[in-house]
């Protein structure tokens, strides 16, 4: 499902050499396998979650998602390959603030497909608990109503693989696991591979599968 | 979702913004149209001026001069042309090429309008509009035998404060400014024109034998500032006469002055004016034999447009006078001289719209820092680089022809306001939805100007980092 091969990924630093975040000998994630990802802040997480988006290309390496390599495509195909197959949920600010939790989610399928399946937003939003909010923009959401709606919208385009980057870094407590089981429950049940990205154990040990990015990583880096 | 909508919703989330930005485009389009506008306005009123005849016949010499002086009452003081020569319209050699020949004798005015010795037919024969006769506001046209009869446009009625009834004394001169001027004769109103939306709203007229028979009028008549001159004598007279006139007009009046009137014609560039004697005035109710009598110029009107385009050349052919076609003069004038300043004005305004477009290139572009974590986002969620540039340069396009669109309402909507306004002044009304066909081009022209400043914002939007925007710090 998901494959990462001799993936390095460095940046530019301002005194000419550059910064090496990735490099990553091999990753797989199995179809609808679930993958919880963590490491300390810096360490590169949200940088691996961009390569596998195929938001960034790596410097070298094979990144392969559902059976494409999406580090040979180019990227107004990446674009339309992430839209239909990919689905992700930021740390935060998911939403666009001019339209309605309907319209979000409804934003993401135009992108990817072209057309718009209301009854199908309606009812990821339903699920996520957010049935009598459709109308509502952003900012009459709470920041988990909002995380919620990212997590809808994610699963909008029945993707293959949902990345979700500390979904639940603002959110309190009771509502972080809300929005875990939101993710792990629907996945399974739509055999979506996950890969999630956190900060907190107990988030992690909900998850079979816990990988720590500095042991995935042969960048030594210190902090 | 399509593109507008994404974009619409994108204005409407920055309202204020796009409200000032689409206010400054309209503001330019409606300076655009109010420049149309009233451009076409005045050219319709210009070339209106000299509806109902084709040929003006005067003095050779300027045509542009005779054309103002006869259309515009306005101009330098042009010469005369004989009566016989008049006669060859009314019934001599040219008259079966004539439908209409109405005669015109300037050089009067009074208190500054132009005072024009003339014949009823001006008002009963000539339409002064396609299918608009001349209609009285108030009285009736002035009659063949009235001598001392006048009809005031309807302007000057509103602005001295003549009414039926009253009298008004015409000063020699063709404007108060003149300062040389005495003061004539007086002549009854008994009609005040209804607007026309041409010249003759700001002008007098009076029958064309009591003009003649004003001191200095007939041809030849001596000068009364000369060397014997004198305004002592000169007032006695307007005194005497006026008590005359209150009195039958067109009974067979006995000039009781014997002494030959003083004129004044000093201005009057013709030195061909042969100083000859000069038969009373004012009470006088004897028409002014032919032989002293001048016409400044004469309006003709042509049974058929192939008799009409050969008399002009046989008269200008002649020895005596010029034939002028006035439309032809009122549209050079109005090449001349209002279209260079018409399209400067255009260009002013089309630079206003280009500043405003800046100001909206700008607008844009600073909301792309706060926008670019959305840009990032829609990146994130599928939406192409493309779909991006096309997004923003939408939001230009719309906010340029919605403010365009808005800008041409407000435009005529004033010039609605205005209407009033310039049909006392013009006599040209304007509809709401008249449209100038160069406004066809305001909003192609917007669409493009708003596609041009909207690039550089749009390209802004195309080349946002996303994975930068996206794990920096929102
Ligand atoms: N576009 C970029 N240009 C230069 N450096 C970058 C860029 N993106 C990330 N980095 C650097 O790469 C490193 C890893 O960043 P990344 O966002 O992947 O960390 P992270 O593991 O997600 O951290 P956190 O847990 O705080 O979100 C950081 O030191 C960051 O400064
Ligand atoms: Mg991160």
């Amino acid at each position: 499902m998901l494959l990462l091969e001799d993936v390095a990924k460095s940046f530019p630093l301002p005194d000419g050499t550059r910064l090496q975040i990735l490099d990553i000998p091999e990753l797989r994630v199995g179809e609808g396998e679930q993958l919880v990802v963590m490491g300390r802040s810096g360490c590169g997480k949200t940088t691996l979650l961009h390569v596998i988006a195929g938001i960034s290309l790596p410097d070298r390496g094979r990144v392969e998602v559902a059976e494409r390599e999406i580090t040979q495509l180019n990227e107004v195909s990446r674009d339309r390959f992430r839209a239909a197959n990919i689905g992700y949920v930021f740390q935060t600010f998911n939403l666009l603030p001019a339209f309605s939790a309907l319209e979000n989610v409804l934003l993401g399928m135009s992108f990817a497909a072209g057309r718009t399946d209301t009854s199908r937003a309606e009812q990821l939003l339903t699920r996520v608990g957010l049935k009598d909010r459709l109308g509502h923009k952003p900012a009459m959401l709470s920041v988990g109503e909002q995380q919620r709606v990212a997590v809808a919208r994610a699963l909008a385009n029945r993707p293959r693989l949902l990345l979700a980057d500390e979904p639940t870094a603002n959110v309190d407590t009771g509502h972080q696991q809300q929005i875990v089981d939101l993710l792990r429950d629907t996945c399974s049940e739509e055999n979506i591979a996950l890969v999630l990205v956190t900060h907190t154990p107990d988030v992690a040990s909900q998850f079979e599968r816990v990988e720590r990015l500095e042991d995935l990583n042969q960048v030594a880096r210190s902090a | 979702m399509s593109l507008l909508r994404i974009a619409w919703r994108s204005l409407v989330e920055r309202r204020l913004s796009s409200f000032l930005t689409g206010l400054s485009i309209a503001l330019g389009a409606a300076l655009v149209v109010a420049v149309l506008v009233i451009f076409s306005v005045i050219e319709r009123s210009f070339s209106q001026a000299a509806h109902g005849y084709s040929i003006i016949v005067g003095a050779k010499g300027g045509r542009t001069e005779l054309v103002l002086n006869t259309v515009f009452h306005l101009g330098r003081p042009i010469e005369n042309i004989p009566w016989s020569f008049y006669k060859e319209f009314s019934e001599g050699r040219f008259s079966r090429a004539v439908k209409v020949a109405i005669p015109y004798c300037l050089g009067d005015n009074y208190k500054g309008y132009r005072v024009v010795g003339t014949t009823p037919e001006l008002f009963s024969e000539l339409e002064y509009a396609p299918g608009r006769k001349y209609e009285f506001h108030d009285g009736r046209n002035f009659a063949t035998d009235g001598f001392y009869e006048g009809v005031v446009g309807y302007l000057v009625a509103r602005r001295t404060g003549l009414k039926v009834g009253d009298t008004f004394a015409p000063t020699h001169g063709i404007t108060t400014e003149e300062g040389q001027g005495h003061t004539h004769d007086e002549f009854r109103v008994v009609g005040i024109l209804a607007p026309t939306g041409t010249p003759n709203d700001r002008a007098l007229f009076v029958n064309m034998e009591g003009f003649f028979l004003l001191e200095g009028h007939a041809k030849g008549s001596p000068q009364p500032q000369g060397p014997d001159g004198s305004e002592a004598e000169e007032s006695d007279e307007a005194e005497t006469r006026a008590e005359s006139n209150d009195g039958q007009a067109g009974s067979a009046g006995v000039s009781n002055e014997s002494n030959a009137a003083v004129g004044d014609h000093q201005n009057e560039t013709s030195a061909a004016d042969a100083h000859s004697g000069h038969q009373g005035h004012t009470h006088n109710r004897e028409p002014l034999p032919e032989d002293q009598r001048e016409v400044t110029c004469v309006l003709v009107r042509v049974t058929d447009p192939i008799l009409g385009t050969h008399l002009p050349n046989v008269i200008n052919e002649g020895p005596v006078a010029q034939a002028v076609s006035p439309l032809r003069v009122t549209q050079e004038l109005i090449n001349t001289i209002f279209q260079p300043i018409r399209w400067l004005l255009l260009v002013l305004t089309t630079l206003v719209i280009i500043v405003a477009g800046v100001g909206m290139m700008v607008a844009i572009y600073n909301t792309m820092s706060e926008r670019r974590r959305e840009i990032a986002v829609m990146r994130a969620l599928g939406a192409s680089r493309r779909t991006i540039l096309m997004i923003v340069l939408c939001e230009s396009v719309m906010l340029a022809v919605l403010g365009g669109a808005a800008g041409v309402l407000l435009g005529h909507g004033l010039i609605r306001v205005a209407n009033p306004f310039v049909v006392a002044m013009t006599g040209v009304s304007i509809g709401l939805l008249e449209f100038d066909i160069l406004e066809g081009l305001l909003i192609p022209g917007l669409v493009i100007l708003a596609a041009v400043v909207g690039y550089l914002p749009a390209m802004s939007a195309y080349r946002t980092d996303v994975a930068r925007v996206l794990s920096a710090a929102p």
